[in-house]
């Protein structure tokens, strides 16, 4: 009997949680609101085969106890209601996939009157790329990639000079406007998922994959990486502004092309947000899985060989070039080795750092 | 064979001969079993105190300060990786399976005990092996169990750059070398040695499940061989064979020309039909003892067996449901959401044959039978949330969030495991001869049952929040509300007082094995043979002189015309009283 009210608690707790759960889809702000209804078709059909079958369940275990003596009835094949059933699940299934089916179809069948973006994963930060005026994406080679040509752009290539790039994990987008991702990675796998649109799509190296969707709602949303990516795949946060279409304008046109990143001379804080390190090093003072840059420039740091090494530049540097050499205590041996960045490009980190502690 | 063998029907024994031969070196498959079983459960222990250290992250952050990201990665991946392969699929196939094929059969042992014995020692270098990796600098692989190219082989990834990710690829290969040898011994065995009137048909149906596991296991585990022998070669040698162009710590790697998605075909194609090489041998047990405690007949064993085959048929073509968002062709979502949905058909067919063999039942509540029932209720809830996943497009905002999370557990980590508590607490008396303690089984069960519902049902809710699995912290998110921490409390609290619980039953388990009452021949009056044997517990050789003959069906309870409920399979219609 405990079996029997432990179980119905169960079953109807399970179905009265779907009214007052605290925790249910964040508010949407994108064009993907049938994605949602699919979700409440498959909770009230599946909701409906689990309180029949428990409740069947439980009815047998009230009705039909060991009785010393008794004999079960000896039934073992009953086709007709065999098939029965057999038919009404197939049709609870058909009932299930034919809209799953239905909005994948929206999915994947990219419109052609979009916006086009593409969005670049690495560890772990995210970075984009708009066509610019021409339209049209410059061709782009893995091999290309350095710290400075961080979209891997063929500096030869005539329409890739007027490419927009956005390097500080900061996008913006019209409201209202069609948006076709086309997304990339220059190292591992990453996912693009803003919890708000719904659509979610993994960052590949080496192809390319596609993810659109349309914002219907202003605002400031969470860009969440929800492919494993390595220690800092938590802290792979990006994020996605929904403008009006002036506001996007107007920021659009602050944006540098690629021409101009080419030009520019070696700036910390650049390179730092391109190479990603800032997804581990905060420079608002917050732990992470690395030392925080804040106010840390100078002080003494404690080393888990027990030596204590002052912070300056020297130590800046090579704890870029061969991290492993001088772990600080408390921290985890898990960065990677910058080795081929230039002595300009170094300076310029550990002179941005310097500025951190002022 | 010497000539002190002992010969049964033109057969040659092997027999032991000394401490080592009976209890170490056995070729016997009892005694295999009960190594696979032992070998399991151990590292099974380890697996679920890393999924402890894993909560107290997740509940109460920084309280541990060694819980670093890193190594919090490194709990998540080891914990996966043991618990589903050498733990689940270790301890059905080479524990239940060693165990019940011969005994249920009416045979005297493996077609092959020798590779049988090899079996077991090969798995064993491999939990060793995989061990190890906790041992080496910069310790086990964190790539997560899936080990998706190219983080799992490169710095970035804890253990991707020593020899934590070698490790443990090297001992998935000698696990596929040792269930490759324990698997061809199955198969054999269940075609060429069954008893006298033992046809197909007449088998239980833990044999057949355990007999298409096996299938599946052989078909699928050389997809996973080539995956982990490729990855080698791309981390050793530097092959490309899943590496394409790499930008990473500021330089271009030397790779070129590989194709990450490759190796998730590979995994998966392995992966999907894994779930079932688990799921089916639980089904399996659940077939067994929802008959035995209901005293009822299965319902409708023709229709079980046909859409256990149809399931694992089906398994093999389902794998990229895994791989939705994966950036593979999204065109292919068409096929795999259909094929997928359909393997749901015979999986409800097998749920609606036993909870209608509970009907017109006379229901013994034992704890094998509380194991059954809580199975349903668990299978049923994590299957049906399966039919989300799935469905493409309704995966699209679930998948790699907390929902998936929620599901895989209930389905394919707390049903297994309960079918297996379930099968533990019903054949330890044919092990050992010995009954478990049922008041220390019911608390076990209580709190297992009510405990895992507690602790992997809310998952499902924040999934729809939108929390991604596989993050270490959920401070920095916005969108992540304080109340979602809070719940994270609450289910390291459940899985701590879940964790405790289990030392109860390997309490019951080594109290029992001297303190135990004494088991009658056949206390669950079950049909099957492996309760017919001369002795009990059954010895070397498992039948004496006379092999059993099989007169009938494994579920003949409640027949009419009999006076007891029920006959076992080796009495002859004549002897029916």
């Amino acid at each position: 009997m405990a079996f029997v009210i432990v179980t119905a608690i169960i079953v109807i707790g399970t179905v009265l949680w779907n009214f007052v759960s605290p925790w249910w889809f964040s508010p949407l702000a994108s064009n993907w609101g049938f994605l949602d209804t699919t979700i409440l078709i498959s909770l009230v059909i599946t909701g409906i085969a689990f309180v029949l079958i428990s409740a069947f369940i439980l009815y047998c275990v009230v009705k039909f106890p060991y009785r010393e003596g008794n004999k079960s009835e000896y039934e073992p094949e009953n086709p007709a209601l065999e098939l029965k059933l057999t038919i009404i699940t197939t049709i609870g299934v058909i009932a299930l996939l034919a809209p799953g089916l239905y909005a994948w179809k929206l999915y994947v069948e990219l419109p052609v009157d979009a916006l086009e973006v593409e969005g670049v994963g690495q560890q772990w930060v995210w970075s984009y790329r708009f066509p610019g005026e021409d339209g049209v994406y410059g061709g782009t080679n893995g091999r290309l990639f350095s710290s400075k040509n961080t979209f891997g752009l063929n500096p030869d290539d005539p329409y890739g000079q007027d490419d927009i790039l956005i390097r500080g994990g900061e996008v913006h987008l019209p409201i209202n406007n069609k948006v076709v991702f086309q997304l990339r990675s220059k190292d591992v796998l990453h996912d693009f998922y803003v919890p708000q649109f719904r659509a979610k799509m993994d960052l590949v190296p080496g192809q390319q994959s596609n993810l659109w969707f349309e914002p219907t709602v202003l605002g400031t949303y969470e860009v969440a990486c929800a492919e494993y990516c390595g220690t800092g795949h938590y802290a792979m946060r990006g994020v996605v502004v929904v403008d009006t279409e002036e506001d996007f304008k107007t920021w659009l046109a602050e944006q540098p092309t690629f021409a101009e990143t080419m030009n520019e001379g070696a700036n910390g804080e650049q390179i730092v947000q391109t190479l990603g390190c800032v997804a581990c090093h905060s420079v608002d003072g917050s732990d992470g899985i690395g030392p925080t840059w804040r106010d840390t420039y100078g002080t003494n740091r404690a080393l888990t060989s027990g030596e204590t090494v002052v912070v300056d530049d020297e130590y800046i540097k090579t704890s870029i070039v061969n991290p492993m050499s001088q772990i600080a205590e408390g921290y985890a041996p898990v960065m990677p080795a910058y080795a081929t960045l230039s002595d300009e490009e170094l300076t310029a980190i550990s002179d941005y750092i310097k500025t951190l502690s002022e | 064979m010497d000539q002190n063998s002992a010969t049964y029907e033109g057969q040659k024994m092997y027999d032991p001969k000394g401490w080592w031969d009976t209890y170490v070196f056995s070729q016997d498959h009892k005694v295999i079993a009960l190594q696979y079983v032992c070998v399991a459960l151990a590292i099974g222990l380890t697996g679920m105190f890393l999924s402890l250290l894993m909560r107290m992250q997740l509940g109460f952050p920084g309280l541990f300060e060694s819980i670093d990201a890193g190594s919090y990665y490194q709990d998540v991946t080891m914990h996966g990786m043991i618990m589903v392969i050498y733990l689940l699929t270790a301890l059905f196939l080479g524990g239940f399976g060693n165990y019940l094929i011969p005994l249920m059969l009416g045979c005297r042992d493996m077609a092959f005990p020798f590779v049988n014995m090899l079996s077991f020692w090969m798995y064993f270098l491999s939990v060793i092996i995989l061990v190890a990796s906790f041992f080496v600098e910069s310790g086990p692989t964190g790539a997560g169990w899936t080990l998706y190219p190219p983080q799992s082989i490169l710095e970035g990834t804890p253990g991707g750059d020593g020899a934590g990710i070698i490790l443990m690829l090297a001992s998935l290969a000698v696990f596929i070398v040792a269930f490759t040898m324990g698997g061809l011994n199955y198969i054999t065995t269940v075609l060429q040695s069954r008893a006298k009137g033992m046809t197909l048909m007449r088998m239980p149906l833990i044999i057949w499940c355990i007999f298409l596991a096996t299938f599946l296991g052989l078909l699928a585990f050389p997809a996973l061989l080539v995956g982990a022998i490729m990855l080698i070669f791309d981390r050793v040698l530097e092959t490309s064979f899943f590496m394409p162009e790499i930008f990473k710590g500021g330089e271009v790697l030397d790779y070129g020309g590989g194709s990450p998605v490759l190796f998730q075909h590979l995994f998966w194609f392995f992966g999907h039909p894994e779930v079932y090489i688990i799921a089916l041998p639980a089904f399996g047990i659940i077939s067994e003892l929802i008959s035995v405690h209901a005293r009822k007949n299965i319902f409708g064993y023709n229709m079980m067996v046909w859409a256990l085959i149809a399931i694992a048929g089906i398994a093999f073509i389902v794998w990229a449901h895994h791989m939705y968002v994966a950036g593979m062709n999204p065109y292919l979502g068409f096929f795999f959401a259909t094929t997928t949905l359909i393997i749901a058909v015979p999986t409800a067919i097998k749920v609606y044959n036993w909870v209608l063999t509970l009907w017109n039942a006379n229901i013994k509540m034992t704890v094998p039978m509380l194991y059954c029932l809580a199975f349903l209720v668990t299978f049923l809830n994590g299957g049906l949330t399966g039919l989300f996943l799935g469905n493409v497009a309704v995966d699209v905002p679930l998948s790699d969030t907390y929902f998936v999370v929620g599901h895989f557990h209930m389905v394919m980590a707390v049903s297994p495991v309960l079918a297996l508590y379930g099968g533990l607490y019903h054949w330890y008396p044919s092990v050992t001869g010995r009954m478990l303690n049922d008041t220390l089984g019911k608390i076990h069960f209580w709190i297992t049952f009510v405990g895992t519902y507690l602790i992997y049902f809310p998952m499902h809710y924040i999934g729809f929040l939108g929390v991604p699995r596989r993050y270490y912290s959920n401070e920095q998110y916005d969108f992540i509300p304080q109340s979602v921490a809070d719940l994270n409390q609450f289910i390291t609290v459940c899985a701590l007082i879940v964790g405790a619980a289990q030392f109860i039953l390997l309490y019951n388990f080594i109290v029992s094995l001297y303190k135990g009452a004494i088991a009658p021949k056949n206390p669950w009056g079950a049909c099957t043979l492996e309760w017919q044997t001369l002795e009990s517990p059954p010895g070397h050789g498992n039948w004496g002189e006379q092999l059993p003959v099989v007169y009938r069906w494994p579920y003949e309870y409640g027949l009419p015309g009999a006076t007891s409920d029920f006959v076992p399979q080796n009495v002859p219609d004549e002897q029916i009283t």
